[in-house]
Parts: structure tokens; sequence; C-alpha cells
């Protein structure tokens, strides 16, 4: 029964399991800009891409998330350099300043550049390449494909539009490196603006009769088939949609201790409402799953472990919110924060907790 | 299961029907192969079957189509999911998912089928078209006969009564196509599906047919009818039924084996030695390739290739999908500039030079012509095409009236057939006479008549002393057309040498000719015919 071995499937972790453990994280990240516990969040980030990422096009996209990360932090230092408030401390180098006039409001560009102005804007590009660093996880451990088939019925339109346009994105870079290839092969400039505009029309038509022969295979294999399009469907969508949009500016309210009160728990709980109203009254009847995502311990550990983590980072930032922030002015070493560092490990659990990955690329 | 009521369709914004008054019956089980000139209408047919025609392409339908009792006139192609299955030409352009299994079970998604029939049906497609080591693969990662044993599953899962297929194996290398055709027909034997199938390369597939619909340029003659009467009486007939007509056989044989139970008495005829029937040494060397290897990541495409390329001879690179040919010609024409190795075209590198020098050096026909094409008429294109290589007025369509006389001018490259297609850009690339001509897979699409033209075409140019290299899976092309066959295999060059004695012993190569009169090395219908008539056996 070999076969048998080779073609069994251990279910991979849910989707969204993945993503709620990558935004907790990334939660985290954004409360903080000790350097200790961003480098934390990052190596157990990157840890856990590197023993449970799948083979395939979306996990090798994490490399180009972190390059694009260390280019946030070198992009943050310079615009500090530059153009940023003087902070006191120990002078590095003196870079010649230039007063604007008063009614460019008046400020001073240049001036004399610290070690402490350089670390803060270090620590704080630091902080976005950690959250972007998580948002790459995700998506290198879950394709686009396999989170949009978790999609609500209410939405599930929606998620074949989405759907259509992840997968025909390589497909246009295809297009365009064919129609390249042709201009160069009649003798053609291939760059410059005569060569953009060659580009446009063949790269448009080729998407677009690409787009008519798959609705016409989608048509042919029954898309469409069950859609009921009465009133009560398109309400039961559009509050699944006010309830999604109520949940984000809620969560955002929660996450922002800058955001005026209300906008926190009451607008997560009219989204939830929302949501939960809209997915009952779709789910009754259309389309069936195949094979669907389950939700199990594994999905409820993942879950749990990065809440944990996020949980001891705001215990922390309550109790002494000074060991959370890299000091300076006066410079110096970051604060050892064991609580956090303790909960932030525990997220690293879903390397071993999740199943490894099944590899779809090898012939 | 199918039937035609006068059916008659014309497109929006024609004045001629594209088909007329079409009468058919297709019964339970059966497998119908479309047969046709490009261009006739044989996809039109096609996607009349489950309501495409007219509910997605617009235009309008008189007469009736009933499949399975239902007409397609008040059922849209999705109400028919569940009967018919249609598989378009190009698979990689439909498919929704990314993973082979979820792409199988997309339709039944659709039909609103229970979890526990739908992980049933996927079992047994994954089974029944031998895909259950792939159910994992992300679709993209696959080959171009997995990919379309893919696109099959993907409509088979509906448990559909009849299959409709467009070109199936139009692009794939002898041995995926051997592999798809072989699921087709096990889908007619073992489950009782009514099949309907356009395909071009008759000699794949043609032994397996039980009724042939012949679809003929004027619009109004569709006809079916039993495979042997049908081609005997065709303006297009494979290999071995004009090799057939040639020695006289009666009853028609459609299978090799067949063939070769009747060729006893043929072999014997045939006294001379075919090696005698002799081609003209080739000339100076053209173009050189030394231990050229390229990748693509960690994918090796080459692997140390070294070749001679002379003037005056027709060069065939064979081999599997995915074995480099496609970029080795990519070299020749400098797309790519090799890593490691070198490629000199009359001692200069093409990848290094500007494109307007280049196509004076080495022209490639890429395997989609139309990418090639871009202006709104015929005349216009040709205009382009002497402009961007400072050629004199009107010599590219001096030289596109050579390769096909009587194009109108005016009209769209858009509604040019495939064939006419391949023509017009073979003039572009022609047009600054560069010494190297590359064409990719030049048979897509092409019937046999359109092939018989490109085999003259391509003779004349290596006669004119230009060096043509040819890549592609058509063996009966190479056999008409080629002085010498190159095949690679995972990049490497296994075999290089004269076509007789290339293609004679490689089984997976041979043209039918050639199977069917082993072990004498015969490769074409012509061959044998002047052969005939020189011994004073037929006039």
């Amino acid at each position: 029964m070999a076969r048998r071995l080779t073609t069994l499937r251990v279910a991979p972790l849910h989707p969204v399991a993945w993503w709620a453990w990558a935004i907790l994280l990334a939660a985290a990240a954004a409360r903080t800009t000790n350097p200790l516990c961003l480098g934390l969040i990052l190596a157990v980030a990157g840890w856990v891409v590197v023993s449970r990422r799948p083979q395939s096009t979306w996990a090798r996209s994490y490399g180009t998330l972190l390059r694009l990360g260390a280019l946030v932090v070198v992009i943050r230092v310079v615009v500090q350099v530059l153009f940023g408030e003087r902070i006191p401390g120990h002078t590095l180098f003196t870079i010649p300043s230039l007063a604007l006039p008063s009614w460019l409001a008046g400020v001073t560009l240049g001036g004399p550049v610290t070690a402490d102005a350089v670390v803060g804007a270090a620590c704080q590009g630091l902080r976005l390449a950690a959250i972007l660093g998580c948002v790459g996880a995700a998506n290198a451990l879950v394709s686009p494909f396999r989170l949009l088939r978790c999609v609500p019925a209410g939405l599930y339109e929606i998620a074949v539009a989405v759907t259509v346009a992840v997968s025909f994105t390589p497909q246009v870079i295809a297009s365009i490196g064919k129609v390249r290839d042709a201009r160069r092969l009649r003798g053609r400039a291939v760059s410059g603006p005569a060569g953009m505009r060659g580009l446009a029309v063949p790269v448009l038509e080729g998407a677009l009769e690409r787009s008519l022969a798959l609705a016409a295979s989608m048509d042919s294999r029954g898309f469409g088939r069950r859609a009921v399009s009465s009133t009560r469907q398109r309400l039961a969508s559009a509050a699944t949609l006010a309830g999604l949009l109520g949940l984000a500016v809620g969560v955002y309210g929660v996450l922002d201790s800058g955001a005026p009160s209300g906008l926190g728990l009451p607008v997560v709980g009219v989204g939830a409402l929302l949501v939960i109203a809209g997915l009952v009254a779709t789910s009754v009847g259309s389309r069936t799953r195949y094979r669907p995502d389950r939700w199990a311990g594994r999905e409820w550990v993942t879950v749990v472990v990065s809440a944990a983590a996020l949980a001891a980072v705001i215990v922390v930032g309550r109790r002494d919110a000074a060991s959370l922030a890299m000091p300076v002015y006066p410079l110096a070493l970051p604060a050892v924060p064991p609580l956090a560092l303790l909960g932030l490990l525990l997220a690293a659990l879903p390397s071993v907790v999740a199943p490894p990955p099944i590899d779809t690329s090898v012939r | 299961m199918i039937v035609f009521e006068n059916m008659s369709v014309t497109y929006p914004d024609r004045e001629r029907p594209a088909l007329e008054g079409v009468e058919l019956a297709i019964g339970e089980g059966e497998l119908a192969l479309v047969v046709g000139p490009t261009g006739a209408g044989k996809s039109t047919l096609l996607r009349s079957v489950n309501g495409l025609v007219p509910h997605f392409s617009g235009g309008r339908l008189t007469g009736r189509v009933l499949v399975d009792g239902r007409s397609t006139a008040d059922h849209r192609p999705r109400d028919l999911a569940d009967v018919v299955g249609f598989v378009g030409q190009d698979p990689d352009a439909t498919f929704v998912a990314d993973i082979v299994e979820d792409e199988l079970a997309y339709s039944m998604e659709n039909l609103g089928l229970s979890p526990p029939t739908m992980r049933r049906r996927v079992e047994d497609v994954l089974d029944i078209l031998n895909l259950h080591s792939l159910r994992q693969r992300a679709i993209m990662s696959l080959s171009g006969g997995q990919r379309q044993r893919v696109a099959i599953g993907a409509v088979l899962t509906a448990a559909p009564r009849l299959l409709v297929l467009d070109e199936p194996t139009s692009s794939l290398d002898p041995i995926s196509a051997e592999e798809v055709l072989a699921a087709l027909s096990r889908l007619v034997h073992d489950q009782g599906v009514t099949i309907v199938v356009a395909e071009h390369r008759l000699e794949r597939i043609v032994h397996a047919a039980d009724v042939i619909v012949s679809v003929p340029e004027t619009a109004g003659g569709v006809r079916a009818g039993p495979p042997a009467a049908m081609l005997a009486l065709s303006s297009v007939a494979p290999p071995i039924v004009r090799l057939a007509q040639v020695a006289g056989w009666d009853p028609l044989p459609l299978s090799v084996r067949d063939a070769r139970r009747l060729a006893g008495g043929l072999r014997q005829r045939l006294v001379v030695r075919p090696a005698a029937v002799g081609r003209p040494t080739p000339g100076p060397v053209v173009a050189t390739v030394r231990r050229l290897s390229a990748r693509y990541g960690r994918l090796l495409a080459l692997e140390g290739v070294s070749l001679d390329l002379a003037a005056g001879e027709v060069t065939a690179v064979m081999g599997r999908n995915g074995a480099g040919k496609t970029t080795l010609l990519r070299h020749l024409v400098g797309l790519r500039s090799p890593e490691q190795g070198s490629v000199t075209v009359q001692g200069r590198k093409p990848s290094e030079m500007r494109p307007a020098e280049a196509v004076r050096l080495v022209g490639l026909v890429p395997q989609d012509p139309a990418s090639m094409l871009s202006a709104d008429s015929v005349v216009a294109e040709c205009r382009d095409a002497d402009h961007d290589a400072s050629l004199a007025p009107g010599r590219t369509r001096a030289t596109l009236e050579r390769l096909m006389p009587g194009l109108s001018d005016q009209i769209h490259p858009r509604d040019l057939s495939e064939g006419q297609r391949l023509a017009l850009a073979l003039a572009i690339v022609l047009a600054p006479a560069p010494p190297l001509i590359l064409l990719d897979e030049p048979t897509r699409g092409l019937d046999y008549i359109a092939k018989s033209r490109l085999t003259v075409m391509l003779r004349d140019l290596a006669a004119e002393g230009h060096s043509v290299v040819l890549a592609t899976h058509d063996v009966e092309l190479v056999a008409d057309t080629a002085d010498r066959v190159v095949v690679l295999a995972d990049g490497e060059i296994i075999t290089d040498g004269p076509t007789r004695e290339v293609v004679c012993h490689t089984p997976g190569l041979a043209p039918q000719v050639a199977r069917i009169l082993a072990p004498t090395e015969w490769l074409t219908v012509a061959e044998v015919e002047s052969a005939l008539v020189d011994s004073g056996s037929i006039r």
C-alpha cells in the first residue's frame, strides 16, 4: 500500500489560523520599539516560515518582503537624518542646515545628527519591518487561493473575482515578456517610450482573450447556476460586507490608543452581529464545498499562543511602558522585559504544532 | 445523444453563416471525430453542443440543437454542465484553482453536490485519468500533457455523459498526446461516455473514432459517416490513408496494425532502397553553438549543447515538452544571452546586437505567430515590418506574395486563418533575408493543406541557401521537410543525424509510413509513390 501512503494528506493548518497568528504577532510588534522584542518577533516569524512554508511561488515572496523591510529601516533613518526633528545627544556629524522661509512653516532642514536620533529612527523603522515580516510570513505560509476558499458564501462572488485576479497577475507578466520578445524579433526597440506604447495594446488584448476563455470555461462548468439573485441575497451580502468593514474599523479603534473611545469595542460588536446575520442568511443551500478546511486543536493552539504573546506585550506595556521603548536621550541599552520576551517566544509554537507542508511543486 | 436539426449559425457583423443547415445525430457512447480545414467552423460546431454558441458568443442560431433531450435554446451552458463537459483549446486559460484536487472539485461545488459524493468522484477521476500522484501539485508545475488531463478531469467530475474537446493534443509532444488519447479511449470503452473531439493531426486519433464528422470549407456541407468511407472522400487525410490510396488497399486501413497486415506486397514491390532518394549536401556553416548551458532558477534547461548549422539544410529539433527546444532557439536568436558557452551566427553574437541589426542575421517565428502581429491590416503589418528593419518599401509584401499568393491587403490579421497568420509572420521574419531562420512549433493548428504548403516554403528556403531550424513535435512534418534531426532530452543532445536514420530507429519519432513499411526505411507517401512510378508498378 505504498501508494496510499504517498497520497495520504495531513490536513494543513487552517488558513485563517495562520493569518490570525500573523496579525496578533504584528499587533504585538506595533506596540513596541524595543529592538530585543522586535528582533524576537522577526526571528519567531522567520523560524515558523522556514519550518512550515510550502514549496510555492507565494512562499518565495517572503524574501522579497524581508528586503522591503530592510529598505524601510534605511529610508526611515535617511529621512530622519535629512528632514527629521533635531534630537539632542551625542553628535555623530553635522550636515549643512537650511532654514525654509516662514511660508513653508519655517522648518529648519539639516543640522547636527545625533546617535540618539539615528538609533531612535532605526528602531521605529524596525517596528515597521517586523510588521511587514509578520504579514509576509502569513503570505508565505498560506497561498491566497486557500485563504479565498475560506471566504463565507455571502462573499463568494467577490472571492471568485479576487481569485481570478490573483491568478491573472503571473499570466499578465508572462504575456508582457512574450510581447517584448515579439517586438525584438521584429527588430523594434524594446525599451523607451516607443517600446512601452507597443506593449500595452497586445498585452491588454491577450488578457481580454484569456478572460473570455476563462469565463467560457467557468460558465460551462456551472458557475452561477445556483445563484438566487433575490433581494434577500443581496441584502445579506451587503450586511456581511458592512459588518466586515465595521469589524476592521473597530479593531483599529481597539489597537490604536489615540482613537476616540467610542470607536473600539462597540463598533466591533455591531460589525460582528452584522457579519453573523449576513452569513446565516446566505449559507442556506447554495454551493457546497469540497474538503473544507477544519478548525481543530492545532488551530486553537496557534491562535491562543499568539494571543498570549500579544497579551504579554500589552500587560508589560501597562505596567512599565518604558521597558518596551528604545531609550534615547540619554541613549542606553534597551530593557529586558522577561514577561514580554517569554510571551513572544510562545508564538513560535506553531512551527511544531502545525503539520509539515505538502510539496506541491516537485515533479 | 446529440441531435442537430437544420442548425445554422451566423455571427454578428458577418454576412455569411459560419455553419448552415447542419443535420447530424451522434449516438450514445460514440467517439465522434470532427475534421475539416482551419476556419471551416469546427469550433463553432463544438461550442454549439453545450450552448456556448450562441449564449456566450453572441450571434444567431436557427434550427435546434438537442443534447440528451434538452434544447440549447432554453438551457444555458451552466444548466448543461451536468450533461456536457467542454474542454477548450488552451487548458491554461481555463483553470480556476491552483491545486489539482481543488480544480477537479470546482464544477461539483457549483452543482451543489454533497461532500461525500464530491470526495468519491474526485477519487474516481484521479484513477481514471491516472492523476492520483499529482493530486496535491500546483497546476502551474505540471507538464502540458498533465495539464490537459487535469482540464479533462475538471469537467469529468460533474459526471457528464458527453465530453466535447477542441484540439486537446495540438500543443503536446507525441507521448503526452498518447497519454491524453489513451485516457479518452478508456472513457469511451469503460465509462460509456460519448466524446466529440476536433483534431488536426488525424494520424493520432483516427483509429479510435467511430464516426467522422466532416466540416468542409463551404458553409453548408457538414456530414457524418463511418471513418473509412469519410476519409476516402475527404480532402484532409492522414498519411496512412494516402498510402493506402497509392497502394490500392481496400478496405481502407485506419490503424498502423491493420496497414502492416496489408503492406507485405507493397514492401516487395518497392525494389529500390529509399536511401537512394538523396538530398544535396549542405553548404558552409552559418551558426555555431558551443557547450551551451542554461538554467531557469534551479531547473536545468540546456546542458553542454554543441551544434553546427549549415546553409541549405533543414534541421528539426525534437524532444519532449520541456526538453529545451525553445530555450535553444531563444539563444540562437539572441533573446537570451548564454551564461555558459557561446552562440555565434556568421561570427557574430546575436544577443549583443541591436534588434534592428539582429533581424538581418537570424529570424524566429515564435510558437504563437499572432503575438508578432500588431497592426490592423495585412498591408499595414508589412509596411511596419519594412520600416522596423529599414528595408525598401514593399519588400515584406512581396515576400508574403511569394509565400502565400493572393492574400487580401485590407484583411485584419486577427481574421486570418492559422496558416495565413503563420505565412505573414514568416514573411516579416524573412524579408530582411537572414541566413538563419528558426520556427518554433510551426504546425500548431495547421491542417494538412496548410502543412504541405509550409513544407514547400521551407524546402524552397533551404534551396535558396538559408539554414532552417524547426522545433517541433510533428513527426510527419519532420519526415516531409527535414534533412537532419537533433533530439534533445533533459537539455542534452542525445541524437544528431540524418532524418531517415534517426526517425526510423526511434519508435516514438517514426512517422506513419515508416511504421507501416518497417524495416525498410521509407518516410513519406510522396517518396513511396515516386518509387512506384519509377519502377513502373503504377502510373
